[in-house]
C-alpha cells in the first residue's frame, strides 16, 4: 500500500508520520504541498507541525495549496485521508471534516501523555481497534478545542462520527471529550492527538498508536 | 541625516561622533581612529561598536578564556573546537555532534516571550550553521523568588518563549533547569542548548574563501528590530529608572526559522556553499566581518541590495539590526543558479549582496559611495582585550568561616515533614507545568527528556547510536567557592549522563555573571573558569565552545555566579539505557558513595535562609571511577539516578514517583543522610541476585556502597515515617500549579 505523507512549509511530524507508516507495513510517500500531484497514493496523512506558520488561523492557509486540491478531490471519491493535530486543522479549514480547533482552554500549549478511548473502529484508520478501547498516545498542541455548534455536535455523536474521546479530565476544552472525527463517510478522518509518536516504548508512551497504521493497510488490502 | 563615506570623514576629522552612546569607551575610540588613520565613518562606528561590545568581543573574558585552550585535554573526539560557531565533536560511525549553550538574559528581562524565544532561534542557527540538522534543545533558567510579582510576569512569558519557538521549529525540548533565587529578580537567566547532528564531511566553516566567489544573504528581510542588542542591551548593567529599552529587542519568527533551516540543509547537501555565517547578535556586522577574516580578508558588498521590511532603515541601522532568521553564504558563480532554486522552491528571499575580493580590506558600499573599509579581523577577532582588575570579595571569609546552623529533623513526624517541605519546594518540586509546555516527541527520536537525569536522543535508527546531555549548575556552591563550584557543576553533568549508560565525551559552557566592571565579580568570574579548565583536564573532557554574560546585576547587586555546564556524552545502544527510576517491586535500592555532612549550600540550608560555610571540595578521580562503575553497571541496572540538589530526600522523591511505586528504606542518621549534599552519589535499582556483582564493582572503583532498602509499596517509608505516594504526589506537584496558574 503507498501512503502518501504531505510536507506543508511549516510540517513537523512528516518524517514521524512516514516512519510510523512503514512501522505499520506500507510504503510512504512524500508529496510536496506545492505539486498537485498524489503519486498515485492509495492513503493520505497530513501530519502535524505549524503549516505556514499557522498564519491566520491553524490550517486556513494550507487548505489552499495545491495538493491540497487534489486531496479533497480523491476524498470526495473516497480515498482514506487521515490528518493528525495540525493536519486535523487543515481538514476542517478545507471543509472535510466540520467544525474548527480553537485555544486550549487554559491557554498553554500542552504536551503530555494522554489516555483516548476509541469509540468508532469501523473507519479505515481504526479498524485494528476494538470499539471502547482505551490507548494511550502523545497529545501536544496549542489549539485543539474542538468546537463546532450543537447540531453539528448533535449529528456527529447521533451518526457515530466521533472517532477518539479523551479519558478522564477534559485536557483543552473540547467539546464532549472530543479528540476525533470522521466525514459522513467515513473514509476522512481528523485526530488532535499523536498515533504516530506512540509507535513502539523506546521514543513513545506506549505502542498504541501503531493500530492507527496497521488499520489503514488492512483497509486497503480489502 | 546625510551619508557619511570615507571620503568625508578623511575630509571631516574633527565630526564630533556619538561613540559614547554606541557603548564604546574613549580609549577605544582613540584606537579606532589609530587602526583607520582617520576617523571612522559612521557606519564603521556602528560596526565596531557592536563588535566590540562585550558580548561579541569577550574583552574582559578573553584573557581566562584562554585556559581552556591551554589546558584542554587531548581528544580525539574533537573535531572543531573553540571560535566557529560551535564545537564539534566524533561521534563513532561517521556520525558528528554540534553542540552549544547560549545566554539571552537580558533581552529576556525586557521582553519575556520574545527574549527567550529569540534565544532559542539564535543557538539553533549556530547549529545549522556548523552544517548540522538541529536535533534537540535545552533551557536551563533560573529567576527570582517562585512567589515574587515580577517572577510571575517573567517565568510564564519565558517558557511560552521557549516553547512557542520550539516547537513551531520541530525540535524536541529533552531537558534544563529551573530554578528561584532572590538575586536573579531583575536578571532572570535564559540559556538555551541545542544540539545538532551531521556526517563528518559535512562541516561547514564561517570562512569566505576564493576571490569572485558571491556574498549572498538569504532568510528574513531586514527590520528595525534589535538594533544594538548586544552593546546596549548585553552589555550595560540594568539603571534602576533607565529608559525602556524595548526595541532593542529581536522579535522572532519561528515559521521563517524552520523554512531556513530545511532550505539550508538541502543547499547544504547539494554542497553548494564554500563559507556560512548565521546572522545573530550584531547582525550584518558580525557576519561580514566574521567571514572575511575567516578567509583571506578581503570582501566588497552592496548594502543598499539588503533586502528591508522598512525602506527607511539608514545604512547604520541596518548593519546593526539583528533582525532574525537571516544566513549569510560565501557561494560560487557556477553553483549560484542552484542555490537560488532551492530558495526559491522554499519561498526563502535571497540576495547576492557582494563578493570575495583578492585584498585584506572589507569595503562596503552604499549606492555606490563608500561607507566602510576597514581591515576585518580588527572588527571581528581584534577587539580590544582587558585585564580587568579582581579581588576576592570580603564575603568569602565571612560567609566560608560561619557553620550552617538549621534545625535538622529527628523523629517520624519531623523527617515525615522534611521530606514534604522538599519535595514541594520551588527548586525541587515537580515541573510538568513548565515541561508540559514543549514538545519532547517531535522527530520521534527522544528516549529520555525532562525530569530523566539527562535528555537523550537517538541518531541513527539502525545501529541504535545515541548521544546525551545534561546541564548543570550549583550557584549556591560557586557562591561559596567559584573554584570548587565550577568543578562540581561539571562533575554534576557527567554524572547525569553516566547514570543512563552514556560516556561523557564533551563540554559546552554559558557563563552567567555580574557586572565585569566589579572586581569582586571578575574574580568569581577568574576562579570558576579557572576551576571548570582544571577540572575538564582532569577529567579528560574538552570544551568544545561557550558563551559569557555579564552584567547580570541590577545597581550593586550581582547574581549569583552561575557557570551552567553543559556535558555531552555517547550511548552506543539506546534500547539499553538505564532509567532514572524502576517500575517493579521487590528490587533492592543501594547508594553509591560516602555521605558527609554537607549542608552548606544544601536546598535544606537555602530554605533556611542560609548560604555559608564551606562548599564541597569536588573529588573528580572519585567522580571518574564513579562514571566507569555506572557505565560497566548499566548492563544490569534497573535504574539509576544522580544525587544533587535535595539530597537523598530529593532523589527518593523523584524515583517513586516516577512510576508510582514505593519503597521501604532503612537509614541510621537519617536527617543527615536525607538533606546533605555531598557530591559523587547514585542511588542505583538491582535485582536482589545482582548485590553481589554490585558490591564487586564498587569494590573493583574504590566507590563506598551501602543498602538503602528495598521498593515496593504505596508509601515512602524512612524508618518509622511513612509518607503515602499519594501525599508525597501532592506536595510534589502542586506547587508550580499554585505559584503559576
Amino acid at each position: 500500500m503507498r501512503v502518501g505523507v504531505i510536507t506543508f512549509p511549516g510540517t513537523l511530524d512528516d518524517r514521524d508520520a512516514a516512519r510510523a507508516v512503514v512501522a505499520g507495513g506500507s510504503e510512504a510517500v512524500s508529496l510536496w504541498h506545492a505539486d498537485a500531484d498524489l503519486k498515485s497514493v492509495d492513503a493520505v496523512i497530513l501530519p502535524g507541525g505549524f503549516s505556514y506558520g499557522d498564519y491566520l488561523r491553524c490550517g486556513a492557509i494550507s487548505r489552499f495549496a495545491p495538493v491540497m486540491q487534489l486531496v479533497i478531490e480523491a476524498a470526495g471519491k473516497g480515498m482514506p485521508v487521515l490528518g493528525i493535530c495540525n493536519g486535523f486543522q487543515v481538514l476542517c479549514e478545507s471543509h472535510l471534516l466540520p467544525g474548527a480547533l480553537t485555544r486550549n482552554s487554559d491557554l498553554h500549549f500542552l504536551c503530555r501523555d494522554q489516555e483516548i478511548e476509541i469509540v468508532n473502529n469501523t473507519t479505515p484508520w481504526t479498524s485494528s481497534y476494538k470499539a471502547g478501547e482505551k490507548i494511550v498516545i502523545p497529545l501536544k498542541n496549542g489549539e485543539g478545542s474542538f468546537q463546532c455548534d450543537d447540531t453539528t455536535l448533535a449529528e456527529l455523536e447521533g451518526e457515530g462520527r466521533v472517532i477518539a474521546r479523551y479519558v478522564g479530565q477534559n485536557p483543552n476544552g473540547s467539546r464532549n471529550l472530543i479528540a476525533g472525527i470522521t466525514n459522513a463517510r467515513g473514509n476522512v478522518v481528523g485526530l488532535m492527538p499523536h498515533p504516530e509518536h506512540a509507535i513502539d516504548e523506546l521514543t513513545g508512551p506506549s505502542a498504541q498508536g501503531l493500530g492507527f497504521f496497521t488499520s489503514i493497510l488492512h483497509a486497503m488490502a480489502k | 541625516m546625510a551619508l557619511d563615506t570615507v571620503a568625508i570623514a578623511q575630509s571631516s576629522p574633527d565630526n564630533v561622533q556619538p561613540f559614547a552612546e554606541l557603548g564604546l569607551k574613549a580609549d577605544e575610540y582613540a584606537r579606532i581612529k589609530e587602526i583607520l588613520g582617520r576617523r571612522p565613518t559612521s557606519s564603521e562606528l556602528a560596526m565596531y561598536s557592536v563588535m566590540w561590545s562585550e558580548h561579541c568581543s569577550y574583552k574582559s573574558s578573553k584573557t581566562h578564556l584562554k585556559q581552556f585552550g591551554e589546558k584542554a585535554p587531548k581528544s580525539d573526539a574533537l573535531l572543531v573546537g573553540i571560535g566557529e560557531n560551535a564545537g564539534v565533536v566524533d561521534v563513532g560511525q561517521g556520525y558528528a555532534v554540534t553542540f552549544k549553550i547560549e545566554s539571552h538574559n537580558h533581552p529576556s528581562f525586557i521582553e519575556p516571550y520574545q527574549g527567550a524565544a529569540t534565544g532559542i532561534g539564535g543557538i539553533v542557527r549556530d547549529i545549522l550553521t556548523m552544517g548540522a540538522r538541529p536535533i534537540a534543545v535545552m533551557d536551563p533558567l533560573r529567576f527570582g523568588p517562585a512567589d515574587a510579582p515580577d517572577t510571575r510576569r517573567v517565568l510564564p512569558g519565558i517558557v511560552a518563549g521557549v516553547g512557542g519557538y520550539g516547537n513551531c521549529l520541530g525540535l524536541p525540548n529533552i531537558g534544563g533547569e529551573v530554578v528561584f533565587d532572590e538575586t536573579y529578580i531583575g536578571n532572570p537567566l535564559v540559556n538555551a542548548l541545542c544540539v545538532g547532528v551531521m556526517k563528518h564531511s559535512d562541516i561547514k566553516l564561517a570562512k569566505a574563501a576564493g576571490a569572485g566567489n558571491l556574498v549572498v544573504l538569504y532568510g528574513a528581510k531586514t527590520g528595525g528590530d534589535g538594533i544594538g542588542g548586544v552593546s546596549v542591551l548585553a552589555s550595560e548593567t540594568f539603571g534602576a529608572g533607565g529608559s525602556t529599552k524595548r526595541p532593542s529587542v529581536q522579535v522572532g519568527d519561528p515559521f521563517v526559522e524552520k523554512v531556513l533551516i530545511e532550505c539550508s540543509l538541502e543547499i547544504f547537501a547539494e554542497d553548494l556553499v564554500i563559507g556560512i555565517q548565521d546572522l545573530g547578535g550584531a547582525g550584518l556586522s558580525c557576519a561580514t566581518s566574521e567571514l572575511a577574516s575567516g578567509g583571506s580578508g578581503g570582501m566588497k558588498v552592496a548594502l543598499d541590495k539588503v533586502p528591508l521590511r522598512d525602506p527607511s532603515l539608514s545604512p547604520e541601522e541596518i548593519l546593526m539590526s539583528e533582525s532574525q532568521e537571516r544566513m549569510c553564504a560565501i557561494v560560487e558563480p557556477s553553483k549560484i543558479a542552484r542555490f537560488l532554486e532551492i530558495c526559491k522552491k522554499w519561498d526563502v528571499t535571497v540576495t547576492v549582496i557582494g563578493e570575495v575580493t583578492d585584498g585584506d580590506r572589507l569595503e562596503i558600499t552604499w549606492n555606490g559611495e563608500v561607507i566602510v573599509n576597514v581591515p576585518p579581523r580588527t572588527v571581528a577577532h581584534e577587539g580590544p582585550v582587558y585585564n580587568r582588575p579582581l579581588a576576592q570579595p570580603a564575603y568569602i571569609d565571612q560567609v566560608n568561616s560561619q557553620k550552617v546552623n538549621v534545625p535538622m529533623p529527628s523523629g517520624a513526624f519531623e523527617i515525615k515533614a522534611a521530606v514534604l517541605k522538599l519535595a514541594g519546594a520551588p527548586n525541587l518540586a515537580d515541573k510538568s507545568w513548565v515541561t508540559a509546555q514543549y514538545d519532547k516527541y517531535v522527530q520521534g527520536n527522544t528516549i529520555q527528556a525532562q525530569p530523566d537525569d539527562s535528555g537523550m536522543v537517538r541518531l541513527d535508527e539502525k545501529t541504535h547510536l545515541g548521544v546525551a546531555i545534561s546541564t548543570d549548575a550549583n550557584a549556591n556552591w560557586s557562591y561559596l567557592n567559584p573554584y570548587q563550584g565550577a568543578k562540581l557543576a561539571l562533575a554534576e553533568a557527567a554524572r547525569n549522563i553516566a547514570t543512563a549508560g552514556a560516556r561523557p565525551l564533551a563540554v559546552t559552557n554559558c557563563l552567567n555573571f555580574g557586572s565585569p566592571e566589579d572586581p569582586g565579580v571578575m574574580w568569581q568570574f577568574a576562579e570558576s573558569v579557572r576551576g571548570l579548565a582544571d577540572g575538564c583536564l582532569e577529567m579528560g573532557l574538552p570544551v568544545t565552545g561557550g558563551n559569557v554574560s555579564f552584567y547580570n546585576q541590577t545597581g550593586a547587586v550581582a547574581i549569583l555566579p552561575t557557570p551552567v555546564i553543559g556535558v555531552l556524552g555517547v550511548i552506543q545502544d539506546v534500547r539499553k539505557r538505564t532509567p532514572m527510576s524502576y517500575k517493579s517491586s521487590g528490587l533492592e535500592l543501594f547508594l553509591l558513595g560516602e555521605t558527609q555532612e554537607d549542608l552548606a549550600g544544601s536546598e535544606w540550608a537555602f530554605l533556611h535562609g542560609q548560604r555559608v560555610g564551606q562548599s564541597p571540595d569536588a573529588d573528580l578521580a572519585r567522580e571518574m571511577r564513579l562514571i566507569e562503575l555506572l557505565l560497566e553497571g548499566n548492563a544490569f541496572f534497573n535504574a539509576a539516578h544522580d544525587l544533587s540538589q535535595g539530597g537523598l530526600s530529593a532523589g527518593l522523591t523523584e524515583m517513586v514517583l516516577r512510576h508510582n511505586v514505593g519503597a521501604t528504606i532503612s537509614l541510621s542518621n537519617p536527617a543527615i543522610e536525607l538533606l546533605s549534599e555531598t557530591p559523587g552519589r547514585v542511588i542505583v535499582a538491582i535485582e536482589a541476585s545482582k548485590a553481589s556483582q554490585l558490591q564487586a564493582l564498587a569494590t573493583k572503583y574504590s566507590i563506598a556502597i551501602s543498602k538503602l532498602g528495598t521498593t515496593g509499596g504505596e508509601s515512602l517509608t524512612i524508618n518509622d515515617a511513612v509518607i503515602s505516594l499519594d501525599e508525597l504526589r501532592t506536595a510534589h506537584t502542586s506547587t508550580f500549579p499554585r505559584l503559576f496558574g
